[in-house]
């Protein structure tokens, strides 16, 4: 049994610190010292993508990824994503283009891979804005859904871009 | 090996057909104002409707209890607020099939409301009814009309309440968005004034009749079309908590000790080093051993503490390359055909073998739950399952506590497909918690639960038909070992038909699936019905038409069919690519389907499948699309891929890594047509669609190779 020692990191932009053996994968660290618990454990083999975050940009397994390797990192979850609206007494969010994609195109059923698809896809897209269908199913081909949700979901990384662009658009408009 | 993790779960018998319809279904009658402390803890006063549970309890209960009627047990189906607000209570669970929509569509159209208005409380052993599990597509039709019939009494008590209160006439009076409106429109009675009115429900109570009215189709407001699942926001937030996201405070994290092989039995292990490890508790209960710890990587370390200690003594257990051999030699009561004289004296005979391969329903979540033993004594634990109240049983017998003392709470969870009806994560969580004294989470591992849950059952399928002259069938013989006799009986004309289903020595525990026995029954005879046509020198099509009767089935095989272009595509082949035809019903849906495949270097891609359904009256197009596009989907996994290997008593391909399930590049063009009928009674549509893909794309690769595959999964090499 290996003995704890103090990792810091950043989480949605908030710096961490936690006291943990530095072989315990992220996953773990996020779920149950963290409480953030959108990222799943589905296969604990970085094959079904369920725990899928974003470590300095790139797409991580985090049921793999050992504390030591995040030390330092800058780690985005599907908590971090939707932007939590100034002034707003009700404390409302706005959710990222690509939640509201999956929203509006029902990318999931029983949603338990869904946060997993959502950050690969956050990734894909800024990484590739447009994407065709084909490169949407070689980016996402590393994660698995069981409900065999996959139409709707490639639909909804389709409309995340879209989003995207046009919201791209409308800011170089007010510009 | 007599499957030893079964021993518990009376729905996991061998070697007998098994009980994938098995429901408890809502009788439906009504009983107002009839337990309603409990419910005004939870949601404050207001209007109650209750519905009886169901006829086994009332039967249990009244056995059990003195003062006769009074003791009717009720649960709430239906609560009203004095704010207004409305609570749809149902035993069902959602897991991705859409029943949180469809039944929140069922009370908003009953009550005349907007669907957000409903908030509809799922599958809460002390708070819901029991619905009977999810499971056999009874959702759609059983639950779907007991919520709409809850819902519609309190519209008639609205109606009613509006009418006395403005003493006029109960005919003129109009309801809409939440609210009872007067025939000259001037005033408005809603939901929260009958809420309010405990005078009017306590008087009114006796007059609702039984059969309510409930809403026809060409008024349909909701029913019938698209409503996203109402919890979306969580879900795309990663704010929905599953089952495996459920902490409660002081919990720890359980481990158990699995046995390196199914026939593996316990002979020494030592405890200490575990034991010495900070903040760890053991558990050891005979075979049962297992550790509570802070997190679950302590709780990995002490249990690969313990593992390092542990020895076992193993037995022979069969092999999965002897699968077939193993079942044909075990299978109980294998009948003959009895069909000799007809086989004797028809043109052609074929006879052949079919086998399916154990298969696992692989949920994205798999098992998890979380127990806490009260102060009190009472156990609550929240889990994934799809039998909430059998689980609520089975933890109730395994403590040796009463059902009263056991709360299960599912929330929406990740993936059934029919592989969670059992408790056994739930009682093991209630063991370590009951042993450590704090709440306790245990989620098995992807390891465990592709080792310890259970599979679709394997089966070897015997059949043998025989033509005359003209190209008929003239007899036909169908026996399945092992898999069970759901949707066995053939659709087709035939003079003579004899078909069974026998158990044999399942060498693995198995349960239900997604259409369960249907797949490969239908499998083995559609593709035994394109044997046949090609010995009675016809297309498939049409010999498959010639043997049916108009009908619901008829309908989907032309309708796909068409949508195809198959007699074409299947006369005039295209270089490299075949094209197959099947078609099949199961829980009162149709289905057919017609799939392009192309074969290079011994593997088959599936390059489009076109599919035609029919399950009576749409409730929800959108998430019946849904349903359809995920059956099939996962439907290609054992036709392709998918097969569960085994070897000494271990699963030798329990990941994912080695288990190969369908992924986003395995999605053909997909073609869906669905065949809306209001003139028909509305069924569930979860499992059904895939029963044809199999068969589809069986037939296909026969087509393009002229190579017969009668072995599920596919393989060429």
């Amino acid at each position: 049994m290996s003995t704890p020692i103090t990792i810091q990191f950043t989480v949605n932009g908030k710096p961490r610190e936690v006291l943990s053996p530095p072989e315990r994968p992220l996953l773990e660290v996020l779920r149950e010292d963290l409480a953030l618990t959108g990222s799943k454990y589905g296969c604990g083999e970085m094959q079904c993508g369920a725990c899928s975050v974003l470590v300095d940009g790139r797409r991580q397994f985090s049921c793999r990824m050992p504390m030591s390797s995040a030390a330092g990192k800058a780690v985005r979850t599907i908590e971090g994503l939707a932007k939590q609206n100034a002034g707003d007494q009700g404390g409302t969010e706005s959710l990222h283009p690509v939640q509201q994609a999956f929203l509006d195109e029902a990318g999931f059923q029983c949603g338990y891979c869904t946060c997993g698809m959502i950050m690969t896809a956050v990734e894909l897209l800024e990484k590739t804005p447009a994407p065709d269908d084909a490169q949407i199913s070689a980016a996402m081909n590393r994660n698995l859904c069981r409900c065999c949700a996959y139409p709707n979901i490639i639909a909804a990384v389709r409309k995340a871009a879209t989003i995207a662009e046009e919201s791209r658009k409308s800011s170089r408009e007010i510009e | 090996m007599k499957s030893p993790a079964a021993a518990n779960d009376e729905a996991m018998h061998l070697s007998r057909p098994l009980p994938d319809d098995e429901e408890l279904v809502d009788q439906v009658p009504f009983h107002f104002d009839v337990g309603r402390r409990t419910f005004l803890q939870l949601l404050g006063s207001g209007l109650l409707i209750a519905v009886s549970t169901s006829e086994k309890s009332n039967a249990q209960e009244r056995g059990g209890r003195r003062g006769g009627g009074q003791a009717i047990p009720v649960a709430g189906r239906l609560h009203i607020g004095k704010d207004g607000a409305i609570t749809v209570f149902t035993g069902k669970v959602e897991c991705g099939q859409g029943s949180r929509a469809e039944l929140t569509q069922a009370a908003a159209e009953e009550l005349r409301v907007a669907p957000d208005r409903i908030t509809l409380l799922m599958a809460d052993t002390d708070t819901v009814p029991d619905d009977g599990g999810t499971a056999g597509s009874r959702t759609t039709p059983s639950t779907v009309p007991a919520v709409r019939a809850g819902c519609a009494a309190a519209r008639d008590l609205l109606i009613a309440a509006a009418a006395k209160t403005w003493g006029s006439d109960p005919a003129g009076i109009v309801i809409a968005n939440g609210s009872a409106t007067s025939s000259d429109g001037s005033r408005h009675y809603a939901y929260a004034d009958l809420a309010a009115d405990e005078a009017a429900a306590q008087t009114l109570g006796d007059t609702v009749p039984d059969d309510v009215t409930l809403t026809v189709i060409p008024e349909w407001k909701t029913l019938g079309k698209p409503l996203a699942r109402p919890n979306g926001p969580d879900i795309v937030t990663g704010t929905h908590a599953y089952p495996s996201d459920i902490t409660r405070p002081g919990m720890l994290y359980g481990h158990v000790l699995r046995p390196p092989a199914y026939t593996a039995k316990l002979v020494s292990i030592d405890l200490a080093a575990a034991e010495a490890m900070e903040g760890v508790t053991v558990v050891r209960d005979g075979e049962f051993v297992a550790v509570a710890a802070p997190n679950s990587w302590l709780a990995r370390e002490a249990g690969a503490a313990l593992a390092k200690s542990a020895r076992w003594e193993t037995s022979p257990h069969p092999a999965s390359n002897t699968l077939s051999e193993h079942l044909r030699t075990t299978a109980h009561d294998l009948p003959e055909n009895p069909h000799a004289e007809e086989t004797a004296a028809a043109k052609t005979t074929v006879r052949e073998t079919y086998t399916i391969a154990y298969v696992q329903h692989a949920p994205m979540e798999p098992r998890a739950a979380v127990a806490e033993w009260g102060a009190d004594g009472k156990l609550t634990v929240w889990t994934g399952t799809q039998m909430p109240f059998r689980v609520r049983s089975e933890l109730a017998r395994a403590f040796k506590v009463s059902e009263n003392s056991v709360r299960v709470i599912v929330p929406d969870f990740g993936g059934g497909f029919g592989g969670k009806h059992s408790g056994e994560c739930a009682v093991e969580a209630a063991r370590i918690a009951k042993a450590a004294g704090k709440p306790v989470k245990l989620r098995w591992t992807r390891e465990e639960e592709f080792t310890w849950a259970y599979f679709r059952p394997a089966a070897v399928i015997e059949a043998e038909a025989s033509l005359d002259v003209d190209g008929k069938l003239t007899s036909w013989h169908f026996v399945n070992i092992n898999a069970g006799g759901n949707g066995i009986d053939s659709p087709y004309h035939c003079g003579k038909k004899h078909t069974r289903s026998v158990g044999a020595d399942a060498p693995l525990r198995h349960g239900s699936y997604r259409s369960l026995a249907v797949t490969g029954n239908t499998f083995a005879r559609e593709c035994l019905m394109d044997e046949l046509a090609l010995a009675a020198g016809t297309d498939p099509l049409a010999f498959r038409l010639a043997h049916l009767e108009s009908g619901r089935l008829r309908d989907v095989l032309v309708e796909a069919a068409e949508k195809f272009g198959f007699a074409d595509r299947w006369k005039n082949k295209a270089p490299s690519v075949g094209v197959g035809i099947a078609c099949g019903l199961d829980k009162g849906s149709y289905v057919a389907a017609c799939a392009e495949i192309s074969v290079s270097e011994n593997s088959i891609k599936v390059n489009h499948v076109c599919q035609a359904y029919e399950c009576g009256k749409i409730l929800n197009p959108q998430n019946l699309v849904a349903q359809v596009e995920g059956a099939i989907l996962m439907g290609l996994g054992p036709v392709l891929r998918e097969e569960t290997t085994f070897e000494g008593g271990r699963i030798t391909n329990a990941a994912f890594s080695r288990y190969a399930v369908p992924r986003f590049a395995d999605v053909p063009t997909l073609d869906i047509h669905l065949l809306d009928r209001p003139d028909l009674p509305s069924v569930g549509a979860g499992e059904t669609p895939l029963i044809v893909v199999a068969p589809a794309i069986g037939n296909a690769v026969f087509h393009t190779t002229g190579r017969r595959l009668r072995d599920m999964p596919l393989r060429l090499g």
